[in-house]
């Protein structure tokens, strides 16, 4: 197998967030998360519960970018039943963020004072509801000092400080990973600031730091970002992305 | 036996200017479009929508119906924003009531079980609060003690959904992969507006799809109204997909007042749905 692509790279990461999961819905959403939950299934997650990205649940590997491959369908689950789950605590939603800020708060909903938005956008989707129930991972595949911010306009998925304020009532809240074009991060630092975990092979902290609209907690020893194995890439670009649709997400 | 069978013009003879109208389907998906073109045709103002958003509520937006969105977010799905409602927004034309996917789904069940509120935890510690000032929390009276969030009803004046076929006594069946929240929508309603695929005898809905998909009873629907087509350009599978092509000179007609005024007398601004199928090419 030639060199991973940097693409290639986001997709193991993203896979490396449902690590440990079991028996849950993984819910990543975008090309390079669902590759990601499809390749931990199909590797070292078996017993994750997917999605065909509709209403049903389904037991075999899909490529993306191909509607009618046939399914194994195991379960029905349209978007009510998604938000039960949701409520009930046994999923794990990988969503993307135009901001996220330090503590992990996430805005998708516009770009300006929520009274008068400079730039509408999506609206709070399930935002909310997913980061009080559930744990949520991110994945922004254009890490910038407008993605990455000091402060995000609108708290539509709420961060650790949100969560802490709410004592027990914040008890669900966890954010695992938060994967971008140029590193991995988590929040395991005693304030619960982003942290790196890991940057892609090429990116170097100087990089990382003039990209983000914070500080970053950097540790001493920076580790890259695991490649993947030839197997992982062979399922990455035969099986599950054989059109390359990973490309358009990440360059 | 009651026959509720109606055209999209009785069907807006029946709203008012000012009502509170919820809309089925979701993003580009199963949108009741004929009965919306003939909203957008009529004379009724300051509408309060209530949608899991898509082309329905950019579509009433750029022909000035509306006052005020209830959503949890507006998208085209293969397009992520819409832009007719963008504009609007960003313009000051209209006002909105947001809410999370999951709150905004507790309100319709609350209001179709005649409840103020129904209490979760979706929306703690979120701008929620500030995107809907209505919102408010509540304490649980057991011993636990937690303060939640109450989900307030979402009551509508009506609610308009399009589904694939029902009968002429207003029974639907939905044979999609999806329901949405649809009979939710219907529920939360004091007045139903069911358009479809197609109008069967009572007799032919087992033939059509299991008994699981009648999830519309009558008493539910004040007028049926059929639209072969009537979702287009949205998906209504397994009847039709979205047709994306059209999807894209709709985004298009955003880019100017020019572009929308062309848009709007080529393909709104007709007499009749048959007029519209007649327009796009469709049978």
């Amino acid at each position: 197998m030639n060199d991973p692509t940097r693409a290639e790279i986001c997709v193991v990461a993203c896979a490396e967030a449902f690590r440990g999961d079991g028996e849950i819905v993984a819910n990543p959403i975008g090309t390079i998360p669902i590759l990601g939950g499809r390749l931990a299934r199909a590797t070292f997650e078996p017993d994750l519960v997917l999605t065909d990205a509709e209403a049903l649940f389904v037991t075999n590997d899909l490529p993306l970018g191909h509607p009618d491959a046939p399914k194994v369908v195991e379960g029905w689950n349209p978007f009510r039943m998604m938000l039960e789950i949701t409520w009930s605590g046994r999923r794990h939603v990988m969503m993307g963020a135009t901001q996220i800020d330090r503590y992990g708060n996430q805005n998708i909903a516009c770009i300006g004072p929520l009274e008068a938005p400079k730039v509408q956008l999506l609206g709070f989707r399930g935002a909310p509801g997913n980061t009080i129930n559930d744990p949520t991972s991110y994945f922004v595949a254009n890490h910038s000092p407008r993605s990455f911010v000091e402060q995000v306009d609108v708290v539509t998925g709420i961060g650790y400080d949100r969560a802490g304020a709410l004592g027990t009532r914040g008890r669900f809240h966890r954010i695992p990973r938060v994967v971008s074009n140029l590193g991995v991060f988590d929040f395991e630092t005693p304030d619960r600031a982003m942290r790196v975990r890991s940057l892609h092979p090429g990116v170097t902290v100087d990089d990382v730091a003039a990209s983000t609209g914070f500080d970053l907690v950097v540790p001493d020893d920076v580790v890259e970002t695991r490649a993947p194995t030839d197997d992982e890439l062979r399922l990455i670009r035969e099986l599950f992305d054989p059109t390359g649709l990973r490309d358009n997400e990440v360059a | 036996m009651p026959d509720k069978r109606a055209t999209e013009d009785d069907v807006v003879a029946e709203l008012r200017s000012g009502m509170t109208i919820g809309i089925g389907g979701w993003g580009s998906r199963r949108k009741p479009m004929s009965l919306l073109r003939a909203i957008a045709r009529s004379d009724l103002t300051d509408l309060t929508i209530a949608s899991y958003g898509g082309p329905d509520v950019g579509l009433l937006c750029a022909t000035g119906k509306v006052a005020r969105v209830i959503f949890s977010f507006v998208s085209l799905d293969s397009i992520p924003l819409e832009p007719h409602f963008r504009s609007a927004v960003e313009s000051g034309a209209i006002t909105t009531t947001q809410h999370d996917e999951g709150t905004f789904l507790l309100g319709l069940q609350a209001a179709a079980w005649r409840v103020p509120f129904l209490p979760t935890r979706v929306g703690l510690g979120s701008d929620l609060f500030r995107a809907n000032p209505q919102l408010r929390t509540v304490r649980s009276p057991y011993d636990d003690g937690e303060e939640l969030v109450a989900a307030p009803a979402i009551e509508l004046d009506a609610a308009i959904v399009h589904v694939h076929r029902a009968d002429a006594r207003g029974n639907g069946q939905f044979l999609g992969v999806d329901p949405y929240m649809d009979d939710l929508f219907l529920r939360a309603a004091r007045r139903g507006f069911v358009s479809v695929e197609r109008i069967v005898e009572t007799e032919e809905f087992l033939a059509e799809g299991p008994v699981e998909s009648l999830r519309i009873p009558r008493l539910l629907t004040d007028a049926v109204v059929e639209a072969p087509h009537g979702a287009h350009f949205t998906s209504c599978t397994p009847d039709y997909d979205r047709d994306e092509p059209f999807q894209r000179e709709y985004a298009a007609s955003a880019k100017s007042s020019e572009a929308w005024e062309a848009f709007r007398t080529k393909y709104v601004d007709l007499p009749s749905h048959a007029d519209y199928l007649a327009q796009v090419g469709l049978p």
